[in-house]
């Protein structure tokens, strides 16, 4: 799907505290990411990880704490692939139109060859003309997915990409992400419990109440941190 | 030049995407419609009446119709998220404001010049010699509209009782608008029509120090 291999942008939160109210979204939360690593985040519903994803791509910003991009130098803004449960498309907006928008937006030289290239890594060019608004989640998905990797980031977050995909639509996703972690990009997504997508990731964290209770590289205990969530 | 060009792109699609449902004119033009018609049955005004309180009638439709077309503004941006993957990609927040609030006024302009030809025959007042200069009013008052709307637009849609916050907020701090802009259509719909630079100068001001305050906090607006 993706010809250039992007410079992988590490990610670093510092203290990070984040509330709603007199609700604590996240507690006081530390968290290295290197450049390059992939890793899954799980957790119970409500346990943090969402915000973090949207802390991390600067679209919350935390009540306390730093968050910064190792890799990066202070002046450069990181290009950021962000892939959420809302899809982020234009329902009125054809597959085409939705990301000859954002690629004109991000100043893409050449926009239309790319939007060429990433309709036919994610199977959608025989609908490129269509609204999204006639599409099914899975392909909305796909398209959601093409739109965050536009710009060729260096990181990209991925809140539960897997929800609402058929098998063959999560089969595709899956070898999407094996993909896009071997050409080096940093990886974080969240993920429900061991799945395929899971067994992708370098590293596993789990939050549990806005905390980070376990964070692992894969190995004996890796598998523990998703059968904590399951149990 | 960033600044502007995305503005120009987010711009070319919020005219797409309205050209092609015609959403917001067909509801924002039934409206004024509905008013206007139903003010002149109710009221059967003369020529000398309607010179009189047609133009504040005109205002008040106008802005009722505004209230309806900027609610949708921002929150048809909350559905998908979409306005997440706007802020993600574009540099400065305030190209979103730029382009919707451009977008709204074009909206506004285009419904009430429409509008303003069936308002002539419904109350018997020519408007055709005096056009240039209603246009000028109305792009003014619209702009003015259309600036407050859309950052308490970004507000509202953010808030629960989203439906109620939008007119209960809007329709007070329009009051600056609503009198200068009457006026201005007044004096342009009497026997001897005169510009009245006075209250243009007025919506000129209130529109220079909203689109100033839009520019420096609006990236406050837009956050979670």
């Amino acid at each position: 799907m993706s010809q250039r291999i992007a410079r992988p942008v590490g990610l670093k939160f510092t203290n990070i505290e984040k509330r709603f109210g007199k609700l604590y979204a996240l507690r006081r939360l530390d968290m290295e990411i290197g450049p390059g690593e992939c890793v899954a985040l799980t957790g119970r519903n409500g346990s943090g990880k969402t915000t973090l994803l949207r802390v991390g791509s600067r679209l919350t910003r935390p009540t306390r704490g730093e968050v910064a991009f190792p890799g990066l130098k202070e002046s450069e803004a990181p290009a950021i692939g962000y892939v959420s449960h809302a899809v982020m498309l234009y329902d009125e907006l054809t597959a085409q139109e939705n990301l000859l928008l954002f690629a004109r937006l991000l100043g893409i030289p050449e926009p239309i060859n790319r939007i060429q290239s990433l309709l036919n890594g994610t199977n959608l060019a025989s609908r490129a003309a269509s609204l999204v608004r006639t599409f099914s989640r899975g392909m909305k998905q796909r398209l959601a997915i093409a739109r965050a990797l536009l710009q060729e980031p260096g990181l990209l977050l991925l809140d539960e990409p897997g929800t609402g995909l058929d098998t063959e639509s999560t089969v595709w996703l899956v070898n999407t992400v094996r993909c896009l972690r071997d050409e080096g990009r940093t990886i974080v997504m969240c993920v429900h419990g061991e799945s395929a997508l899971s067994q992708l990731a370098t590293r596993a964290a789990r939050l549990d109440a806005g905390t980070l209770i376990a964070d692992t590289r894969a190995g004996a205990t890796f598998q523990n941190i998703f059968a904590a969530v399951e149990a | 030049m960033r600044l502007f060009s995305n503005t120009a792109v987010l711009l070319q699609k919020e005219l797409q995407a309205e050209f092609r449902s015609h959403e917001l004119l067909t509801t924002a033009s039934v409206f004024i419609l509905i008013v206007i018609v139903l003010f002149s049955f109710t009221f059967d005004p003369t020529s000398a009446e309607s010179r009189k309180f047609g133009p504040g009638l005109l205002w008040l439709a106008f802005l009722f119709s505004a209230s309806l077309m900027l609610q949708p503004c921002f929150l048809k941006e909350r559905t998908n998220d979409t306005l997440s993957a706007l802020r993600l990609v574009v540099n400065d927040p305030f190209a979103i404001f730029l382009a919707k609030l451009c977008a709204n006024t074009i909206f506004l302009l285009v419904t009430e010049l429409l509008l303003l030809f069936v308002f002539a025959v419904f109350y018997n007042v020519g408007v055709i010699a005096v056009f240039p200069q209603l246009a000028l009013v109305f792009f003014l008052g619209s702009m003015g509209v259309a600036t407050t709307g859309t950052a308490l637009s970004a507000i509202s849609s953010q808030a629960r009782m989203r439906e109620v916050l939008l007119p209960l907020l809007l329709l007070p701090l329009l009051v600056p608008v609503l009198i200068p802009s009457t006026e201005a259509t007044k004096a342009l719909l009497e026997k001897e029509p005169v510009l009245r630079w006075d209250w243009l100068g007025i919506l000129i001001a209130f529109d220079v120090v909203f689109l100033t305050a839009l520019w420096l906090f609006g990236e406050y607006l837009l956050e979670e």
